[in-house]
């Protein structure tokens, strides 16, 4: 279970998340917002990459607030970044390898359920050779590599035609029952937030509604539901 | 090191079924020729006459230098006459293991004379090793003549431990030829590294692509120097990659002149140190600094 307990974080004075208290459980919980509400930013505390003003980050109990990005991906949190990283000269394979725990398993699963095909893309360089659309299910793939007990998905849909949206839809969905852990998505899209089961939503950077999706999603404008990428 | 693991680095573990001839310490230590590539001493000067027949195809030829003990400095001159209508490998390179306080250096000259329609890749892998506190100095030149129609791929590497080297090739390329060069070159400490590309495109439809990805680390310092003309109907790209360490310096000076109105040139130049956002990532998959930093290395120089 991971835990963010009165969680703050300023930047040169200006407040971007003030008190954030969520209790993740082991289900999907999408955090939506306008632009600039934090969500980003509060994604990146979670794996470490920032580091909170004040208040604490707890997984399964333990404070792992001053852990740093391996420590905490070695205790099970794995990230999607919304910015797809190229890497000239690695190609798909090396990424996926470096991603999945379980060495024996072929690294095409995870292609495949980013609907890419293996025989076409393991061997390609992780370089400007791929669209950013293929980059961007690829880094996607690698987070489901890690089969961790928390993934965050770092808006998703970012770069996604809305076809191939709606498979990862289900592969999400998927990949929740079978690791049956703690799935965080960073979203804008409908479908995605009606695939929660909790909704937090986000706004100036303090926690404007939480609740179980059938609770919250009537009452959601389309102020936060139609917003496009670039958060904070 | 031995001798075998030297020639086995260099090599990259490949072992020549076809025609070779392997130096050692500024001596012939073994050569073998077959029906489609003989291969001479020259007549003057130390170095090889290597000749391939028309048609010759699927042959790989080693030409592999290895110094093993210090104060040696040695010229080689190297000419490859290759028939029309080939399509062969040559693996060469040069490993310096030097224990001693002297210096060993290995200046290769080497002339491609490509006939038409020929396909030549050329590999070529520069090593040093040894305690020894004197110089390991590697200054190879190339030079490139392709007949029309040809093509010669060429993939240098520079894996370690060369303290000065100078790498320069100048190529003619006619009509329909093509030159591909992809370089790869990591030094460290103290050591110095400057590539010279003199290219000529002087054919309608010639072409040429120089890649270059270099790693300097430490204190250690790279050059970049290209000069491509485009003298007719032509097509060129010069991509120089960077990655520098610590307080490395590297300089790319790429300079492209199109003397026709139909010469296409591109120059593309990054130098940096490795991306915040490409660390990030792999510490994120729980490799740790030192770790994500081999990963990212080793992949821009495969």
């Amino acid at each position: 279970m991971l835990q963010l307990v009165d969680v703050c974080y300023a930047v040169k004075g200006k407040q971007i998340l003030n008190n954030i208290n969520i209790t993740f459980k082991d289900e999907i919980t999408v955090i939506t917002g306008a632009n600039g509400a934090g969500k980003s930013t509060l994604a990146k505390i979670i794996m470490g990459i920032l580091k909170p003003t004040s208040g604490k980050i707890l997984l399964d109990g333990q404070d792992i607030t001053n852990f740093n990005i391996t420590e905490r991906a070695k205790m099970g949190i794995a990230f999607a970044f919304q910015q797809p990283v190229k890497f000239k000269g690695l190609k798909v394979f090396d990424l996926l390898r470096l991603a999945s725990p379980q060495k024996d398993i072929a690294l095409s699963v995870y292609l495949r359920d980013v609907a890419l095909c293996a025989k076409d893309y393991l061997m390609r360089e992780l370089s400007g050779e791929l669209s950013g659309g293929e980059l961007k299910r690829i880094e996607i793939a690698s987070a489901l590599a890690r089969h961790s007990k928390v993934t965050i998905f770092d808006e998703p849909e970012a770069g996604i035609d809305l076809w191939s949206f709606s498979n990862l839809v289900d592969t999400f969905k998927r990949f929740q029952q079978e690791v049956k852990g703690t799935l965080i998505m960073i979203s804008h899209q409908e479908k995605m937030i009606q695939l929660a089961d909790t909704i937090v939503v986000l706004d100036s950077g303090k926690i404007e509604k939480m609740g179980k999706t059938q609770d919250i999603l009537p009452n959601l404008s389309m102020k936060t539901c139609s917003g496009c990428g670039g958060d904070r | 090191m031995n001798q075998e693991k030297l020639l086995d680095i260099i090599t990259d573990g490949q072992k020549f079924d076809g025609a070779y001839n392997i130096r050692i310490n500024g001596k012939v230590y073994d050569r073998k020729t077959n029906e489609f590539v003989n291969i001479e001493s020259m007549k003057q000067g130390s170095g090889l006459e290597i000749y391939v027949k028309d048609n010759t195809k699927g042959q790989t030829i080693g030409i592999p230098v290895l110094l093993t003990s210090g104060d040696i400095t040695e010229i080689v001159l190297n000419h490859f006459h290759i028939g029309k209508d080939c399509d062969i490998t040559i693996i060469a390179g040069c490993g310096i293991d030097n224990c001693s306080s002297c210096t060993s250096q290995h200046d290769g000259i080497h002339t491609f004379d490509v006939g038409e329609n020929s396909k030549v890749k050329y590999i070529e892998r520069h090593y040093g090793d040894g305690e020894g506190s004197g110089k390991r100095i590697m200054n190879p030149k190339t030079i490139v003549n392709l007949q029309k129609n040809s093509k010669l791929e060429m993939v240098t590497t520079q894996i370690q431990g060369v303290d000065e080297t100078k790498r320069e090739t100048i190529a003619n390329i006619v009509d329909g030829a093509n030159l591909v060069v992809t370089e790869k070159v990591q030094t460290s400490d103290n050591q110095k590294a400057t590539s010279i590309f003199d290219v000529s495109l002087n054919g309608v439809d010639s072409k040429a692509k120089l890649v270059s990805r270099v790693v300097a680390k430490d204190q250690s310092s790279q050059d970049f120097i290209s000069d491509v003309k485009g003298n007719n109907k032509c097509y060129a790209h010069v991509e120089c990659d960077a990655i520098i360490v610590n307080n490395a310096k590297v300089a790319s000076t790429p300079k492209i002149v199109a003397n026709h109105p139909d010469a296409s040139l591109v120059h593309e130049a990054t130098i940096g140190k490795i991306a915040g956002e490409q660390l990030m990532k792999l510490l994120s998959l729980g490799l740790d600094e030192k770790q994500a930093e081999e990963v990212i290395i080793s992949g821009f120089l495969r």
